[in-house]
């Protein structure tokens, strides 16, 4: 089975800081992750692996930079990494990505399946997953938290907000990932030293058959034209220093006080 | 290891990965564990999935081969988590010392594969009569036909509870006292029996306990090196070693001086963090600079190690040296922290206990002094 896995570098947002003074992110001394999402959908797919054999291939756009976040699934399961750089690449939205990452899998497939994090923390906008079947004419499925093959097809399971339902799509197929029961598993230390040695090659703008308007700035009809920080929502109370049984009483107390129970 | 500045990248990435899977699979147990005094296996199983086992292996039998240096980086991550669980894992591993020394390839390989399958080794040397003063060691090693015959008991044994490999020091000739005592791989199921668990005062997710040979038969092939060897080799084998297992009590310190240092900046007493109490702030300066040296010590030692050369001096003042620091600084931050450091709701009580053990096992720190002192004699 030829499986495609597509992540993305982003900030880490549990160490994010914002300028009050210009309500942007500083990115500074911020620390890349892999999407978290993208994890559970590498996980997900070294799964597939495990039980029906195969490859996984990894592939990103993104800054030099992001070929650490490559390396760091070659170590967790993926046996082959792309990084798709290119100044050309600069400033595209969700269409204009999904635009160029079809052309890099018609480049480097055919894949059988190809996974996604359902979104992305940075962007949040989970539309790349599913862009990126309609450009390949794939079948999609989305928000999936379990998956095995089935028939001449494979089956998952759909999470909604208060439920979830079982679907079914045949092969070749998109499907974008939700968090999934079990976590990704550990790099082994020879699997992290092997990464480390590991060629990327890289896929830049001529390697690919794509109009230059079609992409990057140009080819992206989304415009951003305001980000801020919402208010937030007043301090919290912290109950510190307590035996736990006193601390839960005054807990449903301030509770109780405020008609919150 | 953010406090020593000249890690590689390849150890960066090593320490990264330990503490990504201690992080969370260690640190929301080590209160129950310490409690219980038990160790944490599946923890254990995870870290050898991951390859640490393997670390100490050298690639000819199929390790990772890490220097001493890497090592004792790695060791004092594990010891900022738990010094015990740190100690367990590392002598899990550690039987095998010996027999790269001075056992046959076949041994080496054997023993290896034992570790890498998951098994846990364990060294006996100690007894009940028989501590600092090796030369009183009565368990025996009897020649049999093509087998050989152990009988005594071993006492305060790491990881006899849970170990499936011994390695033991046993007598075979009894006139000819340190040089009269051999080394032996014996395996658990050749009827190896664990005797009463201590309950310690520190290091508790260690287990320690009595190990007893009542006639356990072993070929004559499981003697590593030659018979009369086996003080030599262990004495050998310990110097190197020592450093490496005082990396925890560095990482306890650390770990002491971390809560500490977070404590004092939070903690209002006169209207003022009490860190800017002249009192407390030199409190902690005094931790760092002995952290500092203790940890520059032992690398220095473990270095020594990697380029082959002697390390009789470089050992004995890590080990000394370390493990006193540790039993300071864990005894100052329980100061800093005042009467919560005291209570078991705060972690550097802990610490304290934890910290102890140090300045008695691997050759308690009298001895050391000795072999400083006999050192300095000779030179």
């Amino acid at each position: 089975m030829n499986i495609l896995v597509c992540i993305k570098q982003v900030p880490d947002t549990t160490e994010i800081k914002i300028n009050p003074e210009t309500n942007t992110l500083i990115r500074q001394g911020v620390p890349s992750i892999v999407n978290p999402f993208d994890t559970y959908a590498l996980e997900m797919a070294a799964r597939l692996k495990d039980a029906a054999g195969g490859e996984i291939t990894v592939i990103t756009m993104g800054p030099e930079q992001a070929a650490n976040a490559l390396r760091e699934c070659l170590a967790a399961g993926a046996d082959k990494a792309y990084l798709v750089n290119d100044a050309a690449f600069a400033g595209s939205d969700t269409l204009a990505t999904s635009k160029i990452l079809a052309k890099v899998c018609e480049k480097t497939g055919p894949f059988d399946i190809i996974f996604c994090g359902k979104q992305a923390i940075d962007g949040d906008t989970g539309q790349v997953g599913p862009e990126l079947a309609e450009y390949l004419d794939m079948a999609q499925i989305t928000n999936i938290s379990e998956l095995e093959l089935s028939g001449a097809g494979i089956k998952g399971k759909k999470e909604f907000g208060d439920g979830y339902e079982v679907v079914e799509a045949r092969l070749p197929a998109v499907v974008t990932v939700t968090k999934t029961l079990y976590e990704p598993r550990y790099p082994t230390i020879k699997s992290k030293m092997a990464a480390r040695r590991a060629q990327i090659d890289k896929i830049t703008f001529a390697d690919l058959e794509l109009e230059a308007d079609s992409i990057g700035l140009k080819g992206s009809p989304t415009r951003v034209k305001k980000t801020f920080v919402p208010q937030a929502k007043g301090n919290g109370v912290i109950i510190q220093n307590e035996p736990a049984d006193t601390a839960a009483r005054k807990l449903v107390a301030l509770l109780g006080e405020n008609k919150l129970v | 290891m953010e406090n020593y500045l000249l890690m590689t990248e390849e150890q960066k990435e090593l320490v990264g990965m330990l503490r990504a899977i201690l992080e969370k699979e260690l640190a929301p147990i080590i209160e129950e564990y310490d409690e219980l005094g038990e160790y944490p296996m599946h923890v254990h199983e995870i870290l050898c999935e991951a390859g640490f086992s393997a670390a100490m292996i050298p690639e000819a039998y199929g390790g990772l081969g890490l220097s001493q240096e890497t090592l004792a980086i790695l060791n004092e991550e594990m010891g900022k988590f738990d010094a015990g669980f740190g100690c367990s894992f590392s002598f899990a591993c550690g039987g095998i010392k010996t027999v790269l020394l001075a056992g046959t390839e076949e041994q080496k390989q054997y023993y290896a594969d034992r570790i890498l399958n998951g098994g846990i080794s364990c060294t006996c040397i100690t007894e009940p009569e028989a501590g600092s003063d090796v030369a009183a060691l009565r368990t025996t090693a009897v020649k049999d036909g093509e087998e050989y015959i152990i009988n005594g008991t071993k006492a305060f044994i790491s990881n006899g509870p849970i170990a499936d490999t011994f390695t033991v020091l046993a007598v075979t000739d009894k006139e000819k006292g340190t040089r009269g005592m051999s080394i032996f791989i014996v395996e658990k199921e050749r009827g190896v029996k664990v005797g009463k668990k201590e309950n310690k005062m520190g290091i508790r997710m260690s287990p320690t306990s009595e190990v007893i040979f009542d006639n356990v038969r072993v070929p004559a092939g499981n003697l590593v090196g030659n018979e009369g060897e086996g003080f030599k080799i262990f004495m050998k084998s310990l110097v190197r070693s020592r450093p490496l297992i005082m990396s925890f009590a560095v990482g306890i310190a650390q770990k002491a001086l971390d809560l500490s240092t977070a404590y004092a900046k939070e903690r209002k007493t006169f209207g003022s963090p009490i860190i800017k109490n002249q009192g407390v702030s030199f409190l902690l300066a005094d931790m760092e600079i002995q952290i500092q040296a203790a940890r520059n010590l032992i690398l220095y030692a473990a270095r020594c190690a990697d380029a082959g050369m002697d390390l009789t001096s470089a050992s004995a003042s890590a080990k000394t040296f370390a493990s006193e620091m540790a039993m300071k600084v864990t005894t100052d931050a329980v100061q800093v922290f005042g009467g919560y450091g005291y209570s078991k709701e705060y972690p550097v009580e802990k610490l304290m206990r934890d910290a102890k053990i140090f300045s008695i096992f691997e050759g308690t720190n009298q001895i050391q002094r000795v072999i400083l002192g006999g050192y300095l004699a000779k030179k």
